[in-house]
């Protein structure tokens, strides 16, 4: 057999196995949107869950979501960006950086229901702060700071050498260097990964189950007094976020229409990772085109 | 008798200094790179250093600066006088010295930022707010590096989208923005097409009026060319320093002779 022909074998055989993948994916995908996209409306996105008849909506596991993945974010976004700016710039090569990048690395990998529970038994009864907001927003912390850290500093790496020779040539210190230089360049690229890692946590529901737990008591929206429990904002109550909520239904959903219901969640959740995934591409292109003239 | 090591020749008492070591070593770790050089630098003239790959020459120019300080597990032994002051002393302001000792690399590195911002952000940063004297910056450090006619109707476009010799003429402004007392040049045009080579060059001889040039090349012409003094290094050590034309013409050292003549590096 010739070159070429093995060439054109090979390509053939690495264009299906690519075809395949992308058959699989999509197909999940139009799926869950096929059967769902019908099922959401406005209603159904502004009511609340209904336990044992039909017509019930996602109002509460909605706004959950989002609430807890801005505390977590809140949490672990300020966290990483020292971290990894630290772990680019400041750390020296020796073992102990290197034990914390492979401990990093470790963390990374760890599956979320063993985060769920390591959560469970710190945050939940260690820390006696129950099934809440906060103990979800702390688990999804050591579930993401790990892949947010990890983004940030090769988002730095990605910065050439140069660039920090540069500025310390013209007397910047290395801290406006880090500061004024690298951080504008790799900008973009920390943003979209800290867009994405929301997108991983939004859809995140082992590591709740345990933590943020699987009840949505009902929610006052006028009060906003962060240290009443029926407020929104409280981060000491129990919160059932969508992915919890697709979860449970499938699980013990009683209702007549729990399929639809699931059905409609999965839907809106995807479609909403989908946004998070766009968005983050588009982020990233105009932070870098406004950051750099170009 | 033994034949003598190197040849240093010493600048006539009049000459006023820019720049000198003493017994400047450089390691990495426990690797000596740069062994014990002592080599003066005369103000408003061009040092060429010249030396085949590995001769220590970038490194003995990069720790004029200290910006070897910036590589982990390197030292720097030995004294670096500037103004009466060794900078290579404990406590001596690194970031204060670099603006007195700018330097341009042997890759174009201009910021990702646009032309007129690679050349204010140091000024900026350094207290500088007035827009008209940040405006006469830009246009007086563009025409002196001669890029002023090429780049004047997009000076708010990214630097990056420039050609690589316009950038390196961009990074000679942007260090010549800040005024410094000396310009160490690493390689500056060895990235470059000779057009862009001799843009270069001529911007660096007008520069001599006003900045004291430290040059490293491996361009033997260019030494000859456009400097005044040229030291020769070999294996971490200043072989001879003496006025260009002379190492050029009449060595006194037989690796010098070699070297110059092309027979090996």
């Amino acid at each position: 057999m010739n070159a070429k022909r093995a060439d054109k074998i090979a390509t053939a055989i690495i264009d299906v196995v690519a075809g395949i993948i992308v058959l699989i994916l999509a197909s999940l995908l139009g799926y869950i949107l096929f059967r769902g996209v019908p099922q959401i409306s406005w209603h159904f996105l502004t009511s609340p869950a209904k336990a044992f008849e039909k017509g019930g909506g996602i109002a509460y596991q909605l706004f959950n979501s989002f609430y807890l993945l801005f505390l977590s974010m809140l949490i672990s976004v300020p966290i990483a960006l020292g971290a990894g700016i630290y772990l680019s710039e400041y750390a020296r090569k020796n073992w102990i950086t290197e034990v914390v990048r492979t401990s990093i690395e470790i963390l990374s990998s760890l599956p979320s229901v063993v985060v769920g529970l390591f959560g469970f038994l710190i945050f939940v009864l260690q820390w006696h702060l129950g099934f809440s907001i906060l103990s979800g927003a702390l688990a999804l912390t050591v579930f993401n700071l790990p892949l947010l850290t990890r983004n940030v500093e090769d988002a730095l790496h990605q910065v050439a050498f140069t660039q920090r020779e540069a500025g310390l040539a013209l007397g910047l210190s290395r801290w406006e260097t880090v500061t004024r230089v690298v951080i504008p360049e790799a900008l973009p690229g920390i943003i979209s990964g800290m867009v994405l890692g929301a997108g991983r946590v939004f859809g995140e529901a082992a590591a709740l189950i345990y933590t943020a737990g699987q009840s949505a008591p009902a929610l006052d929206f006028t009060n906003w007094n962060p240290m009443s429990i029926s407020s929104p904002l409280s981060p000491f109550r129990p919160a059932e976020t969508l992915a919890v909520h697709i979860w449970k239904i499938n699980s013990e959903g009683i209702q007549p229409d729990a399929a639809a219901v699931s059905a409609g969640a999965s839907a809106v959740l995807i479609i909403v990772v989908l946004l998070f995934n766009f968005g983050a591409r588009y982020l990233g292109k105009l932070l870098h085109k406004k950051m750099t003239a170009a | 008798m033994a034949e003598p090591k190197q040849f240093i020749r010493e600048l006539p008492a009049t000459a006023e200094l820019a720049l000198s070591t003493e017994d400047l070593r450089v390691f990495y770790g426990s690797k000596e790179a740069v062994h014990g050089v002592t080599l003066p630098f005369e103000r408003y003239k061009i040092t060429a250093l010249i030396g085949p790959s590995g001769s220590g020459k970038s490194t003995f120019l990069r720790s004029l600066n200290r910006m070897n300080d910036t590589i982990d597990g390197s030292s720097v032994t030995g004294k670096i006088m500037y103004r009466g002051l060794d900078i290579n002393a404990k406590g001596i302001d690194v970031y204060e010295m670099r603006r007195h000792i700018g330097m341009v690399f042997q890759r174009p590195n201009p910021f990702a930022k646009s032309i007129y911002d690679n050349i204010t952000f140091a000024l900026r940063r350094f207290g500088e707010k007035d827009k008209t004297v940040l405006d006469e910056a830009v246009e007086t450090s563009l025409k002196q590096a001669a890029l002023w006619d090429e780049v004047k109707d997009k000076l708010h476009k990214s630097a990056q989208a420039l050609s690589g010799g316009q950038q390196q003429r961009l990074c000679i402004a942007r260090a010549i923005a800040m005024h410094p007392d000396v310009l160490l040049m690493d390689e500056p045009a060895s990235a470059l097409d000779p057009i862009s080579t001799a843009a270069v060059e001529d911007t660096m001889l007008q520069l001599k009026d006003k900045y004291t040039i430290i040059i490293v090349t491996h361009n033997m012409q260019q030494a000859a060319r456009i400097s005044d003094y040229t030291a020769f290094f070999y294996s971490g050590d200043c072989v001879e320093f003496d006025e260009t034309r002379r190492i050029f013409t009449r060595p006194k050292m037989q690796a010098t002779d070699d070297y110059v003549a092309g027979h090996f590096g």
